[in-house]
């Protein structure tokens, strides 16, 4: 692969300060600027689905009583508020924060390139994003009310309107979602181009830091997965809008081909959510123990084999849906074992920890403690994943309880994390990190409140997307378990306010940063704080692997990736070579 | 946590339950010793106890074993439980033992429909009952059905049964099962049918053997009962 050489990399070309306000802050076409309007619109879109997972769990532990800012939940009500809670986290909030926002911010930064390959169509991407969320939450007051079916809008009850009472509102979630998809696609492209040809002068493929890579890898499996789905949409929209049956079985179409086009996408998306949450954790965790990434190629082997089954598990989703029986044995068993690669890059992170000097800042506390609570939602996949005991798990509490354990602490904590890291270099100034650590400790407490009591309502047998349990006998068992969860609740949502606090104040008030406050290797560190338009003020060349921590033959427990070797003692005057320029 | 599950009344419910059990145990010890050593690495080495951090890479094949055995015995233990899990999976699923009873079970929203054969043991006779919300069988009897949908997707989950399928509409999926104990238990709906899914739930009654002959004649009469 051709890196570019030195006199290609537009150094300081773009200081442009004749851009007017409009151009600077809105439509810009710089990827720092770009990647903050996605940080900006994931935490807005963030509190809309907060608030809607307010409201279904108050419903859920005190059923028909009044709602505190809100008033009663009604039965319709319930079902599209959980079908927005999904689709906002998944679609609006995990994909523009760890993707969006770090992925733009980062990758051209670490690459040591200018900018993003394609900083225009960098630009549309948002913006179309920016409609795509418009157009959500545009669904919201088309009357009738906005889309009811779940966020996985299984057909029939999404492509015929008196299923569900809902008309426009599923029309627009659909257009929305396939909005969304397209956005993505333009950022994929953007990502895969930007990681693979702006990479600068001996910034090979195996010194890349790993969230590039994760970023990467997100970005083909994307782009290979979403085709069947924008299709998939547009087949569902005709099927409510122009009275095909696609899905419908009534005039010959199959439900479970929705399924398919849903799944084959939906199971590579969860990696595509959670990959670059790891790669946020192995950023963090080597710097904050001063120690190497454990087996580098091992854990970029292993994310490449879970990329790779990823697109050959779908069907565990669907082992009860009334696929062939038969096909459940082989997608059981690739599900399983999808453990292995995963289980490197776990193990590689926790031996990464043994022997560390370890300095639990914000950012390491919510990179650990995402791995610690990613274990849970590791282990339980197996649970799942096989066919006989989904048998009676599928469908129940113990589903949501695992999906919200493997995204949350990558996508999330992964996300936080991230942005206690990176703060200073997005925007020049530290965060409080007392306020941060409050932060995680409420997360952290009300997180695991939540959702252990909602694995034993799973094992109690209690399905999930019920609007009130009390009708079941067998449930009420349950019942004091949904109470706990949004009590639980209550604590992670006000757990959130020390953030937002931190968040504005720093912005204004924080310490000013310095390049490097924590003594980090790769190339992000090497400029100002925030970094200048054209990011570098030097060409950069690379040295060294990203995780050059700590080794006692250096005279500094780092090695930033651009420090050029320490010189051998000349001899007769002979040219030192550049190694790694390969 | 598993002294949550309810009550298991099906002959394959013990098999799942094994399933969960074996489950539960292997990836509870992986569970706590990750997060034992997590929590350990946490407190030992802590910056004010560790003055010159340990320099490890893990490329060497000596150093990547520290990973790469453990998921070795990973991958064993996921082959085993693929192993254990296919077989229960085969039993539940994929064998149709002969039947002492049958039923036609429809969804459709928010009601199910059970429609039993009658006397004449045969469907589309003048003799077929339909009944909703209620099924009725006889203890330790197999008992097929047939379940479809006449809208949306319903999903016909029996905890105490430890059985789930899928209602699609368009198909009719068959399967089985053989209630161990006498009792009621209750059919819940496991997939989003619409506003009224909450309330889509029947009631399974599994009499013994001199009960289902007296519900048999309360149902379809003592003339036509005696024939059967």
């Amino acid at each position: 692969m051709a890196t570019a050489t030195p006199s290609e990399i537009r150094v300081g070309a773009h200081h442009e300060p004749h851009l007017g306000f409009l151009r600077s802050y809105v439509f810009s076409v710089d990827h720092k600027v770009i990647a903050k309007q996605y940080l900006g619109l994931s935490l807005f879109m963030a509190l809309l689905g907060g608030a809607a997972a307010y409201l279904i769990r108050w419903q859920l532990a005190w059923p028909e009583t009044y709602v505190p800012g809100w008033g009663y939940v009604e039965p319709q009500q319930y079902n599209a508020i959980i079908t927005m809670h999904g689709t906002i986290m998944i679609f609006f909030v995990a994909m523009p924060f760890v993707l969006g926002a770090f992925g733009n911010f980062l990758i051209p930064l670490m690459v040591g390139a200018d900018d993003m390959a394609f900083p225009r169509l960098n630009m549309m991407s948002f913006w179309t994003l920016f409609v795509g969320s418009a157009v959500l939450i545009a669904s919201f007051f088309v009357p009738a009310g906005p889309a009811a079916g779940g966020w996985t809008a299984y057909a029939p009850l999404s492509a015929r309107p008196i299923y569900t009472g809902v008309t426009w509102g599923q029309n627009l979630w659909l257009i929305a979602v396939a909005i969304e998809f397209a956005s993505f696609l333009m950022g994929g492209i953007n990502f895969l181009t930007t990681a693979l040809n702006m990479r600068v002068p001996g910034m090979t493929l195996w010194r890349l830091p790993m969230l590039v890579w994760t970023e990467l890898i997100a970005a083909v499996l994307f782009m290979l997965s979403v085709g069947p789905l924008i299709a998939g949409a547009f087949m569902l929209l005709l099927d409510r809008i122009a009275g095909t049956s696609f899905f419908v079985p009534d005039k010959g179409g199959d439900p479970l081909l929705w399924q398919h086009l849903f799944w084959f996408f939906g199971h590579p998306e969860v990696y595509v959510v959670g990959l670059p949450g790891f790669g946020i954790m192995m950023e963090i965790i080597p710097v904050f123990s001063r120690k190497p990434l454990y087996g580098y190629k091992t854990i970029v082997w292993g994310m490449i084999a879970a990329g790779v089954l990823s697109f050959v598990v779908w069907a565990h989703h669907m082992f009860v849906s009334g696929i062939d029986p038969r096909l459940a044995t082989p997608f059981s068993i690739t599900t399983i074992l999808i453990s292995v690669p995963f289980a490197i890059i776990v193990f590689s992170l926790l031996v990464t920890l043994w022997g560390g000097k370890i300095e639990l800042t914000s950012a390491m506390l919510f990179a650990v403690g995402g791995l610690a609570t990613f274990i849970i939602g590791g282990v339980t996949g197996i649970f799942l994943g096989s066919a006989g005991l989904d048998v009676y798990l599928h469908g129940t509490y113990f589903v949501v309880a695992h999906f919200h354990y493997t995204l949350m602490p990558l996508a999330i904590f992964g996300g936080f994390a991230g942005l206690y890291f990176w703060f200073p270099k997005m925007f020049g100034r530290m965060m409080n990190e007392t306020l941060g650590r409050i932060h995680f400790l409420a997360t952290f407490i009300c997180f695991n409140c939540v959702f252990i009591p909602l694995f034993l309502a799973g094992v109690a047998g209690n399905p999930r997307r019920i609007y009130e349990m009390s009708s079941y006998d067998f449930l009420k068992p349950a019942q004091p378990l949904h109470v706990i969860a949004t009590i639980a609740t209550l604590g992670l949502l006000a757990g959130q306010i020390p953030f937002i606090i931190n968040f504005f104040m720093s912005l204004v008030r924080g310490r000013k940063a310095e390049r490097n406050p924590w003594h980090a290797n790769t190339l992000e560190w090497c400029t100002d704080s925030p970094p200048p338009h054209g990011n570098f003020s030097q060409p950069m060349v690379v040295y060294r692997d990203p995780y050059e921590y700590g080794n006692p033959d250096a005279p500094k427990d780092w090695m930033a990736q651009n420090e050029p070797p320490a010189a051998p003692a000349p001899l007769g005057g002979g040219q030192i070579r550049r190694t790694g320029t390969r | 946590m598993l002294t949550w599950l309810p009550q298991n009344v099906s002959t394959f419910g013990g098999d799942v339950d094994h399933l969960f059990h074996i489950i539960y145990y292997i990836t509870g010890v992986w569970f706590v010793a990750a997060e034992l050593f997590l929590f350990y690495c946490l407190v030992r080495f802590h910056k004010s106890r560790q003055a010159q951090p340990l320099y490890a890479r893990g490329e060497s094949s000596s150093q990547a074993a520290w990973v790469l055995v453990p998921v070795l015995v990973v991958l064993m233990l996921d082959l085993g439980i693929d192993k254990i899990g296919g077989d229960v999976w085969h039993r539940i699923k994929l064998e149709l033992p002969p039947a002492g009873d049958q039923v036609h079970v429809t969804g459709k929203q928010f009601n199910w429909e059970f429609t039993y054969p009658g006397p004449d043991g045969k469907f589309g006779t003048a003799d077929d009952q339909t009944i909703e919300n209620e099924l009725h069988v006889p203890v330790g009897t197999v008992v097929r059905f047939e379940l479809s949908s006449k809208d949306v997707i319903h999903s016909f989950f029996v905890p105490a049964l430890r059985l789930k399928q899928d209602a699609m509409p368009g198909r009719t999926i068959k399967g089985w099962f053989e209630a161990t104990q006498p009792g009621t238990y209750e059919i819940a709906c496991a997939e989003l049918c619409g506003f009224g899914h909450y309330g889509m739930h029947g009631v399974l009654t599994v009499h013994t053997a001199a009960d289902y002959q007296r519900w048999v004649q309360s149902t379809w009469g003592a003339a036509k009962a005696a024939a059967k």
